[in-house]
């Protein structure tokens, strides 16, 4: 059966030569800069020289991961990295659905497009500006600065203090987030049958029992696939925002796995501690997602894939 | 049927909350482009919310002054067009040859694609492939390394997929090839996803930095979201990395960083209104699938 097989491909090769030739960059391009630095990855196991060979000198079996269970530092950015996603998940990812909602029930269209436009701006913005008028806002003759005198009559250094970074930065992904979110579950709002709506009408249901009964279950599909997707990247905390807000004085809250990696790696030039530190971040995020896909698959028969 | 009281009152409630959400959005910004005009003396108050105090445009004589500010706009503009440029012939080239069912080992070239999304190789191995293979301190570490976005790809190849299959057809017998099948007939009818996908990646590459600060040290060569950064951080002089440490932070006028945030979100800006459809056009598009 085999040979078939492979004369199949070899008939399809020669009648569609031109369509396989298009694939041929692409794939390069995946092998060389996604599949080539996961096989990088065997520096974890390594050791590796600066300007030596790219994929290590000796083999040196888990040493670096023994290293990480042994660094308290580890344990701590461990630690606040769980907590960072963990909040994240929890403020960040109802803020779009709630959104939504509340922007559904608006008749007017050009009030609902207005506040649309409007809460999307922030989602177009380089990082960078976003860490520039966050440091603004927040700096102590800052606008927060302000209302917080009016009320306590002092004023908090909030870059500076390390019980402060969360809220800052959950607050500013909200920010950032919230209006762009929101915009698949618009568009799976639009989706429901305006009958449901009539039929329940008609029992009495009021505009609160409809949203409970009707458009919540409407818009479930949606917010299943968006929550596995969200859980997927748990680990994957804001690294480039973290990275251009956190200061030796707010490390205690702000220093999460990737930060503490991009330390270790480009500053002290620990290229293999910093890698099995890397491998072992991402190997959570692939089996959380796996495991998210899984759960939902079982109990919703939802599921990416 | 009538609306109770209740839904009534709600409603107002409703818009009223609304109102807040978009006036907590936009502060930031009109805060930035009041402070921009505004003199030092009266940020450093805390005296400057919404309008400009004390109003001058002398720092936005300084800022554009400055010959590096307009060098690093200028490699922006470059990795921007060209980092697109790129992108775009990747992306469609390969969302084409996938969404053909004809096409023997479809399935696995998909996986082999998808698989990258959910597992990828890291920091520490990106930054010793980029530097091995000698794109460090040139465009191409910029351009190349994010060329494709899968998730892109797959929202045009998903479009490729629902075009009726006939017209390919009829072509190939009025004799054309796969090449002049895909640049005669599908791209110019699949306008508004090629737009839609331009977009993305050209707002992508104007606002990324960090693959600039991995690689770059020159400063010539640095895009102006670095030139922010290193303002932002305090950092003064030819240094590009280094740690934001509290002690040099807040060294730069308050007044030049908003001028140069402004300079640097007004493309954005401008363009923003016009074009903030087809970004929702291209989400809902992906949605689809």
């Amino acid at each position: 059966m085999k040979k078939s097989k492979f004369a199949i491909i070899g008939v399809s090769l020669k009648k569609d030569w031109q369509l396989y030739s298009l694939l041929i960059l692409p794939i390069i391009y995946l092998l060389i800069f996604k599949y080539g630095p996961m096989i990088g990855n065997v520096i974890a196991f390594r050791r590796f020289m600066p300007g030596g060979n790219i994929y290590g000198e000796e083999w040196v079996g888990l040493h670096y991961f023994k290293m990480f269970i042994n660094d308290p530092t580890f344990w701590n950015v461990f630690t606040n990295t769980l907590l960072i996603g963990g909040l994240t998940l929890l403020f960040c990812f109802p803020m779009p659905i709630i959104f939504a909602l509340l922007l559904n029930e608006v008749k007017g269209k050009k009030f609902k497009k207005f506040v649309q436009t409007a809460s999307y701006l922030p989602h177009f913005l380089s990082i960078v500006i976003v860490a520039g008028m966050i440091l603004q806002l927040t700096a102590v003759n800052g606008s927060i600065n302000n209302i917080v005198e009016f009320f306590t009559g002092e004023k908090i250094n909030f870059i500076q203090q390390a019980e402060w970074f969360r809220t800052i930065y959950i607050t500013s992904e909200i920010w950032q987030g919230m209006g762009w979110g929101a915009i698949l579950y618009l568009a799976a709002l639009t989706t429901i049958d305006d009958s449901l709506y009539e039929a329940a009408k008609i029992d009495g249901a009021n505009r609160w029992k409809q949203t409970l009964h009707i458009t919540i279950p409407g818009i479930l599909p949606t917010i299943i696939t968006l929550l596995i997707l969200n859980i997927g990247s748990f680990m994957a905390v804001g690294f480039e925002k973290i990275l251009l807000l956190y200061n030796p004085l707010n490390y205690e809250t702000s220093d999460v796995i990737s930060t503490y990696l991009y330390r270790v790696g480009l500053e002290s030039s620990n290229f293999s501690y910093a890698t099995a530190i890397g491998l072992f971040e991402s190997l959570i995020g692939l089996v959380l997602v796996l495991s998210a896909n899984g759960i939902s698959r079982k109990l919703t028969e939802r599921s990416l894939w | 049927m009538k609306e109770s009281v209740q839904y009534k009152i709600f409603k107002v409630f409703n818009a009223f909350i609304l109102l807040v959400i978009v006036f907590c959005t936009l502060y930031p910004f009109l805060n930035v482009i009041a402070q921009s005009f505004s003199s030092e003396a009266f940020i450093n108050a805390g005296q400057v919310s919404l309008l400009p105090k004390g109003f001058n445009i002398e720092t936005y004589k300084t800022v554009t002054q400055d010959k590096m500010f307009w060098i690093n706009y200028k490699n922006t503009v470059v990795y921007t067009v060209v980092g697109t440029a790129i992108s775009m012939f990747l992306t469609i080239i390969f969302a084409y040859a996938l969404s053909k069912r004809r096409l023997a080992g479809r399935r696995f070239f998909t996986v082999f694609a998808v698989f990258t999304m959910f597992f990828n190789g890291g920091l520490i191995p990106n930054y010793v492939l980029i530097n091995s293979i000698g794109f460090d301190n040139t465009m191409w570490a910029i351009v190349i390394p994010g060329a494709i976005s899968i998730y892109n790809m797959l929202i045009m190849k998903s479009f490729f997929e629902n075009m009726p299959e006939e017209l390919e057809e009829a072509a190939s017998i009025d004799g054309l090839n796969t090449y002049g099948i895909l640049l005669r007939i599908v791209l110019p009818l699949s306008k508004a996803v090629v737009a839609t996908m331009i977009l993305f990646y050209a707002v992508g590459h104007w606002n990324s930095w960090f693959p600039a600060f991995l690689y770059l040290d020159q400063k010539e060569l640095f895009p102006v979201t670095i030139y922010l950064r290193n303002l932002i951080a305090g950092v003064t002089g030819g240094q590009s990395a280094g740690a934001t440490s509290a002690d040099n932070l807040t060294q730069i006028s308050a007044n030049i960083k908003s001028v140069t945030m402004v300079l640097t979100i007004l493309p954005i800006l401008t363009i923003y209104p016009f074009v903030q459809k087809y970004f929702v056009s291209g989400v809902m598009l992906g949605s689809v699938k």
